[in-house]
């Protein structure tokens, strides 16, 4: 397998973006960064891979006209997965390991606000006898926070835990829309929304574009000093259906988790939409208490549709960079209550490399 | 470090359909996958990995069907991928199923592509009205027909060219089971009778709307030695441009052009026309046959309609193209890329029946999509290639 | 004034769904008062029947009627209920486990607040006063207060196996126009049609782009272009289609207007469609203004100008 780092990562977030659903607009600024970041120009990259919903944008074939932020004269080598940016730099990992390309960037964009997000989602369900009851992403979340305080798997004083440590980390995130973090017992003194969930355990309606750089080998080594390495990168689903699952288990992130060594991982940067997602993720993958969960502030300070899991990957790639830890680890997630997981390490050194 | 040697060793589909109304989309999709792995002589439980393909969700109304599905088609518990790159998305999508053996990940993939039309109204879907604009198009039909009538403008083709490559596709229908149209005694002059919908382009000149799927088990070299008849990959290719841009040529795309050269390029193919034995071209509107063969190289600019007219793109010609009917005769838009991918390698397995060519080695799949600005190609042959 | 143009848009169809035999066999079972599940390969007494066996992959055959009274194993308050969902007042989610199944179905369950329910407590089905096979047949679930059974459901209309159901999907969006969109629209709401050029290549776009598609530079120098142009190319609509708002047959051309890089869609009239040529010279119509909005429809369509034709070599590179 070739060495493969993250060598640029770039984001914007906001409650509401007032421009158009093929974010074009925000895309160009983003790009212009990475090419900032790698000293690269548009022809250096030697693959594309976008993520987006029609769904999110309210319209067919939402994504033609992303490409115009490229710049596709000459014609470029690309491709779009209707999946979250995480699941778009998997494709492009891929290509780079065919050895066709030795150099990627995927970006993906979302306005989750141009509709009410919460009944967009309730489509991604069973369309014969789900979607037409319009369960809203947060109701099967409550769901699934309720079957985990029944079982004994985790409290509410334990899910205000996830919230205050995401909110307070979230202050030092210029990219984070909602932030602050205070007690938790103030957190549990506030009003239940969808009992047995309040409104700081689910991520706010977020509209926003993220953008990664991939490169293999030397190329990755010239871009910066401390690559991030994909030294592992797994992922796997789980049925949907609500009923024949555990709820309080995500047994595809275990799956996606134990395909990789997670040794040494010093900060994991979890996409967890609901606080009692990431107790499970942390279960799932073994995370120790010595581990860093969510410095950024995680998915409950912003959760841009369709970027917010790629994000996690920008955020832990960016630790290494910095030289803040040798190792980290980034997960995303799709799909109704932790479905769909996707989990790789990051490190400064490609020994160990699993792939 | 090169691409490892990949093989497709299952092809399955469906009967395509106006409506396929005794089955769910679990159903239609299961229809193809367990052809496939017939064929494969492989069941679910050997795959490592499922690749899922369709076009815009609204088609069926479900957002990221692939999630409801995921148990359906045996994905529980293995990584899933859903590629979306509109109508060229079954070509893309069997490329990106291919790159999980290529880069040495797994050894054997499932790939499915699929569209349930009936669901809802693909002209619909594809047209739903945006504020400020104004709905002029009037579906693909629509959106094509006034590139169609600058190819005829830039080329001089005399205007039954397209009838030709009707009539022909709709022949080889029949000897397709699984084609949704099987309309008997269609001619030239049948087809030049039919109603003109979008001028240039007549009723009998259009695709069908289609219920249907396509499904492929792509495998490893190991993997592939149990099979007597695997078709080798010799060459993926995906080239994107914008839909519209200044003095962007929508007759003869350069995204296209630019893939063709690269595919031959990596099949090791010098003379297209020459190296291969039959085509399976993404021809929705039937002009685009002699369109795409200039863009692929098989003529050169102007000249792709002659080849038509001379016939050489019959199954007897130099050139067969769509010996399976082909778009023109059955089109679920997600799987219609899929399905000319599957069938260029049935060609090359000498497993495509009566509408097999006699003795092809090597097979051209071809999908484009959106305005003509997304394409992917694959070359396929029987012998495992040398490099 | 805000930066962008925004307008309300509702993307909506009734999506006519084949449910193949398994989802057919559990919604006729709904259709006639009667709760089916299936058996899988393992055991397990599955609602809704899974198509497929989860472990064998064959398609599910075995299916067991159960009750229609159950036990609440989780839920989930809903205090903003959206569209479509069974009530629009406040009400619970909740996952059901009904007796003679092994594992929960989801539905809403009628209280009317979070402290009437509790995990574990009993519920019935309470069935729609009209069923058709449709999930809705089920209104909801209901408690069962101890002594109380399974609720009566009414005479079925119909016996025929469930093979299809409707499901109506309406979503409501604000749709935002591109700070360069909303230029264009805005000039129309003057009668003006305004372009961009692309600093990097020069060329003019209409309307003007966020990112040109050549370098992916936002278009930026604002051009008015003339209101008359040349036909590049055009097809003659003779189909009507859902959503259609022109009566067919009519002409769909593209516009190449004088002093613009890329031509634009529209409408011809003002002569017979038949007689509607390549490289005419063609001119914007405008509707009365009181009926312009910011929207292309400004211009009703575009008609002769009368001058000769444009030379082909003058347009052929817009092909």
């Amino acid at each position: 397998m070739r060495d493969v780092a993250v060598v640029g990562f770039a984001q914007r977030q906001m409650p509401e973006f007032d421009g158009s659903p093929t974010c074009v607009e925000l895309l160009v600024p983003v790009f212009k960064e990475l090419y900032e970041q790698t000293g690269w120009t548009r022809k250096d990259v030697g693959f594309w891979c976008s993520g987006s919903s029609d769904y999110l944008a309210g319209r067919s074939f939402s994504f033609v006209q992303a490409v115009d932020a490229i710049g596709v004269i000459p014609p470029v080598n690309e491709s779009h997965v209707e999946m979250d940016l995480a699941w778009a730099m998997y494709e492009a990992w891929l290509k780079i390991q065919t050895g066709e390309v030795d150099t990627a960037l995927v970006y993906a964009f979302g306005k989750s606000s141009a509709g009410v997000l919460r009944r967009t989602l309730a489509l991604q369900l069973e369309p014969y006898t789900m979607t037409p009851l319009w369960p809203d992403t947060v109701s099967l979340a409550g769901l699934q926070a309720r079957a985990g305080i029944d079982a004994g798997a985790w409290d509410e004083r334990a899910m205000a835990e996830v919230a205050n440590r995401s909110l307070t980390d979230a202050e030092k995130n210029e990219h984070a829309i909602r932030k602050g973090g205070s007690s938790v017992e103030e957190l549990l003194a506030r009003p239940m929304y969808a009992d047995p969930l309040r409104k700081h355990d689910c991520s706010p309606v977020t509209d926003g574009v993220a953008a990664l750089v991939l490169a293999a080998g030397d190329k990755a080594r010239e871009v910066r000093e401390r690559p991030a390495w994909l030294t592992g990168i797994s992922h796997s689903i789980d049925p949907m259906g609500m009923g024949v699952r555990d709820l309080t288990r995500a047994p595809s992130a275990q799956r996606a988790g134990a395909a990789l060594d997670l040794g040494g991982v010093e900060v994991a940067e979890l996409h967890a939409p609901f606080s009692h997602q990431e107790l499970i993720l942390r279960r799932e993958l073994g995370l120790g208490d010595d581990v860093v969960i969510n410095p950024s502030g995680g998915a409950l300070a912003s959760n841009p549709m369709f970027s917010g899991g790629g994000i996690r990957v920008g955020e832990a790639a960016q630790r290494v960079w910095s030289g803040e830890a040798d190792k980290t680890l980034a997960h995303a997630t799709s799909g109704p209550a932790l479905q769909q997981n996707l989990v790789c390490t990051l490190a400064a050194s490609t020994e160990g490399n699993q792939n | 470090m090169g691409k490892q040697p990949a093989a497709i060793i299952g092809v399955g589909q469906t009967h395509h359909r106006a409506k396929r109304e005794d089955v769910s989309m679990a159903g239609l999709c299961r229809e193809a996958i367990d052809r496939a792995l017939l064929d494969a002589n492989l069941t679910l439980d050997d795959i490592d990995a499922i690749v899922v393909g369709k076009a815009p969700d609204l088609f069926e109304g479900v957002m990221m069907p692939e999630l409801f599905l995921a148990e359906a088609l045996g994905a529980a518990g293995k990584p899933l991928l859903r590629v979306h790159t509109a109508g060229s998305v079954g070509g893309s999508t069997a490329i990106v199923a291919s790159s999980l053996v290529q880069a040495g990940v797994h050894k054997r993939v499932l790939t499915v592509a699929y569209e349930k039309q009936s669901e809802s109204n693909a002209m619909w879907a594809l047209s739903v009205p945006l504020p400020f604009n104004m709905p002029v198009h009037a579906g693909a039909g629509g959106y094509f027909a006034p590139h169609v009538r600058s190819y005829i403008r830039r080329s001089q083709a005399p205007t039954h060219v397209g009838a030709i490559v009707a009539a022909k596709d709709r022949n080889n229908a029949l000897k397709n089971p699984y084609a949704h149209l099987h309309n008997e005694g269609t001619t030239v002059e049948s087809v030049l009778a039919s109603q003109m919908l979008w001028d240039p382009i007549r009723y009998d000149e259009t695709c069908p709307s289609s219920d249907g799927a396509c499904a492929l088990v792509i495998v490893d070299e190991d993997t592939a030695r149990s099979s007597p008849n695997p078709a080798w990959i010799h060459g993926t290719v995906m080239r994107s441009e914008a839909t519209t841009a200044a003095e962007r040529d929508q007759v003869n795309p350069q995204a296209g052009r630019d893939a063709a050269a690269a595919l031959w390029k990596q099949a090791g193919i010098t003379s297209p026309i020459d190296e291969i034995d039959a085509a399976e071209i993404y021809v929705p509107f039937s002009w685009f046959e002699p369109m795409w063969l200039e863009n692929l190289g098989f003529a050169a600019e102007g000249d792709g309609w002659k080849l038509t007219e001379a016939g050489e793109t019959a199954m007897t010609g130099r050139i067969p193209v769509n010996c399976s009917g082909g778009v023109l005769s059955s089109n679920p838009i997600g799987a219609s890329g899929m399905l000319r991918f599957g069938e260029a390698a049935l060609q090359v397995r000498g497993a495509a029946g009566e509408h097999q060519v006699d003795g092809a080695r090597k097979a051209l799949g071809h999908a484009y999509g959106g305005g003509s600005q997304f394409f992917a190609m694959w070359v396929v042959g029987a012998d495992k290639p040398e490099n | 004034m805000s930066r962008t143009l925004q307008a309300p848009v509702t993307v909506a169809f009734d999506y006519t769904r084949s449910t193949g035999p398994v989802v057919g066999r559990f919604l006729s079972g709904l259709r006639d008062g009667v709760v089916v599940g299936a058996r899988t390969s393992t055991g397990q007494v599955v609602v809704p029947p899974l198509e497929f066996d989860p472990v064998t992959h064959e398609a599910t055959t075995e299916f067991v009627e159960v009750s229609s009274v159950g036990t609440v194993t989780s839920w989930t308050w809903v205090p903003e209920p959206v569209k479509g969902q069974p009530f629009d007042r406040p009400f619970a989610f909740a996952l059901v486990t009904l007796d003679g199944a092994d594992v929960p179905f989801l539905h809403a369950l009628d209280v009317s607040s979070p402290a009437e329910v509790t995990t574990g407590m009993r519920v019935r089905v309470r069935w729609a006063a009209e069923r058709v096979g449709h999930i809705n047949d089920i209104a909801c679930f209901e408690p069962l207060a101890p002594g109380e059974a399974a609720a009566t459901a009414p005479a079925a209309s119909s016996s025929e196996p469930v093979t299809g159901v409707v499901t109506e999907v309406s979503l409501d969006y604000d749709y935002a126009a591109s700070p360069e969109e909303s230029l264009f629209y805005r000039g129309l709401n003057e009668g003006r049609i305004m372009g961009q050029r692309c600093p990097t290549c020069q060329k003019v776009y209409v309307p003007p782009r966020s990112a040109c598609p050549s370098d992916g530079t936002p278009t930026a120098e604002e051009v008015e272009l003339s209101q008359t142009g040349t036909i590049t190319t055009f097809c003659i609509v003779n189909v009507p289609f859902l959503g259609q708002k022109i009566t067919p047959p009519y002409v769909s051309a593209y516009v190449l207007l004088d002093g613009a890089d890329i031509a634009v869609l529209h409408l011809i009239l003002g002569v017979p469609a038949d007689e509607v040529r390549m490289g005419m010279r063609v001119r914007a119509v405008w509707k009365p203004e009181e009926e312009w909005a910011y929207s292309l429809e400004n211009i009703d369509h575009f008609a002769p100008t009368g001058e000769p034709d444009a030379d082909y070599d003058t347009y052929k590179h817009h092909l």
